[in-house]
């Protein structure tokens, strides 16, 4: 699929654990300001690529990458790249909801404090809790302890705490896998809103949620290898999502999407 | 309908070979745990019955009085305790906790890390006079220092810092790890994730460590016996020998005076009821644990 003046490249990238390949010949060009979902069966890589692109898979010890990922055209993995400064732009919210254990108003705090905010700090917290669709809720306490929200909540807090930090990409591990429907539609409504000033990439088991929020979608597949480990994820077909559900090229991407598989 | 050939029994059978089993067992269970609570209370009923008609006022104020006379106090006692555990705090908290934080957040398991843990196992298994030597043979023998607070001070921290590394590597790891990738995830640096995030989730846990470290060395004679020595004063500076709780009443206990052993049995309770103290204010600590 052609992007043009894409924010985000893969380019031949092979990911490693160790001495078993994970993910290999990976070309993916990431759309700006646009929704990019990534599906496919389990095992097959989208959470590993997706943390490739904040450098977060540095914290596991064997990890290891070849070829290049460029973020503006600046390669991520260059010896003299600060991975804290690229997740400083490149934000990430979690699968589970993890808020710190302090209070709502210094969960969404955090980041822009240890960026150095120096503007109205009432001001980016209200902002960005009203972003997250929950100021309303939790206006009257934001004193309270991140804790004391529902599941739903405490996710987008995530997200309120995640895009309070100011980056331009925000990552997504499947946010709404735990969340009840009403949650997931706030979640999936604000994706829709954030994409005006954030690029979005979405790690989804779900289908439906990929064609409602997603512009883009890469399907993920694994194929069993004769090597250790057995199995081995690859980039399938990457298109407008209308292509990918409507009428992909690949026998096997109609497979999955029409639930054949995985 | 029904089948009266299988009539259904789901009565209780209490002469059943497996129900008899059952109840022996369980009185066995019931008497163990009896048997294992009759000294503390015992030791706690004693102490309390012989050292009670001795409390008063001047017991915290006053100087032991000299041999053959009776009335004064511990007061130099307690205060020197307190002096020689503050200075053991101030020693083996920062140590143990930084130690702790590395084990946990920078070691990466790595082979250092398993030396560490596996010497700290076996420091705590360490007998309480063998610090005491430690500390006169580091500093007294040496003429670094004489005999002072400031050496059963160290001897102490000895004792606290196997508590405390442990109770705070386990506290550190207890904090989900999700928590630190949220941090990592929106740019912090490891040491702001570990100070502002990681830390201040584990302190409840580590203060209870902490508190349980301490009950354990205020309790301690034997390492004190050649390091703090023992004083009739009040203490005069951490350079200089000091009276402990704990080595008054072992000085006292053994003394064919009548008046010098009321106090060592009032000595006594006071040392019980400040562990006791310890520990409750550490149950109170575990309560408000985060994770």
């Amino acid at each position: 699929m052609q992007v043009i003046d894409p924010i985000l490249k893969a380019e031949n990238v092979n990911i490693f654990y160790g001495s078993y390949r994970a993910v290999r010949d990976l070309y993916l060009d990431i759309p700006k300001n646009k929704v990019t979902a990534f599906i496919g069966p389990s095992g097959c890589g989208k959470s590993t690529v997706l943390r490739c692109f904040n450098r977060l898979n540095d914290l596991i010890e064997v990890f290891r990458l070849e070829g290049a990922v460029t973020y503006h055209g600046t390669n991520l993995y260059a010896k003299d790249i600060d991975s804290i400064e690229v997740r400083k732009r490149i934000g990430m919210v979690f699968q589970k909801a993890n808020p710190f254990p302090k209070s709502i108003y210094d969960n969404v705090a955090y980041g822009a404090r240890i960026n150095k905010y120096q503007g109205n700090m009432d001001e980016l917290v209200e902002t960005s809790l009203r972003r997250a669709a929950l100021w309303d809720e939790v206006k009257d306490k934001l004193k309270a302890s991140g804790f004391s929200l529902s599941g739903g909540q405490q996710q987008r807090l995530c997200i309120a705490r995640t895009i309070a930090a100011q980056p331009e990409i925000v990552l997504m591990d499947e946010p709404c896998s735990a969340l009840d429907p009403i949650s997931t539609v706030k979640v999936e409504e604000l994706m829709r809103e954030l994409k005006e000033n954030y690029t979005i990439i979405i790690v989804t088991h779900n289908m439906q949620q990929a064609t409602r929020v997603a512009d883009y979608t890469a399907f993920f597949n694994a194929e069993v290898t004769k090597d250790k480990g057995g199995k081995i994820g690859y980039l399938c077909e990457y298109d407008d999502t209308k292509v990918i559900f409507g009428s992909p090229r690949e026998k096997i991407t109609q497979d999955y999407v029409s639930g054949r598989f995985g | 309908m029904s089948d009266t050939n299988l009539a259904l029994n789901l009565k209780k059978r209490p002469t059943s070979p497996s129900a008899l089993f059952g109840s022996l067992m369980t009185g066995l269970a019931g008497a163990c745990l009896a048997l294992t609570l009759i000294p503390l209370f015992l030791v706690l009923a004693f102490v309390l019955v012989q050292g009670f008609s001795r409390i008063n006022h001047s017991l915290f104020t006053e100087l032991p009085p000299p041999p053959g006379l009776s009335e004064g106090g511990l007061g130099n006692a307690i205060l020197g305790t307190l002096i020689v555990v503050a200075i053991a705090v101030a020693i083996a908290v920062p140590i143990g906790v930084l130690a702790a934080v590395y084990l946990s957040e920078f070691s990466g398991n790595n082979q250092i890390a398993k030396a560490v843990r596996f010497c700290t196992n076996v420091l705590s298994g360490v007998p309480s006079i063998i610090a005491g030597i430690f500390a006169y043979g580091l500093f007294i023998s040496t003429k670094i220092f004489s005999f002072s607070a400031i050496v059963g001070g160290v001897a102490l921290a000895v004792l606290m810092l196997p508590t405390i590394i442990k109770t705070t590597d386990e506290a550190l790891q207890i904090v989900p790890q999700e928590v630190r990738w949220a941090a990592l995830g929106i740019g912090a640096y490891n040491y702001q994730t570990v100070l502002k995030i990681v830390l201040p989730a584990a302190i409840p846990a580590i203060l209870t460590g902490i508190t349980l470290a301490i009950a354990r060395a205020a309790g301690e004679t034997a390492p004190l016996i050649f390091t703090a020595l023992n004083s009739n004063f009040w203490p005069d500076g951490i350079f200089k020998p000091i009276s402990t709780l704990a080595v008054s009443v072992y000085n006292f206990a053994t003394v064919p005076y009548e008046a010098q052993n009321q106090l060592a049995w009032a000595g006594s309770l006071i040392l019980v009821f400040m562990v006791l103290l310890t520990s409750v204010l550490a149950r109170w600590a575990t309560r408000q644990k985060t994770y």
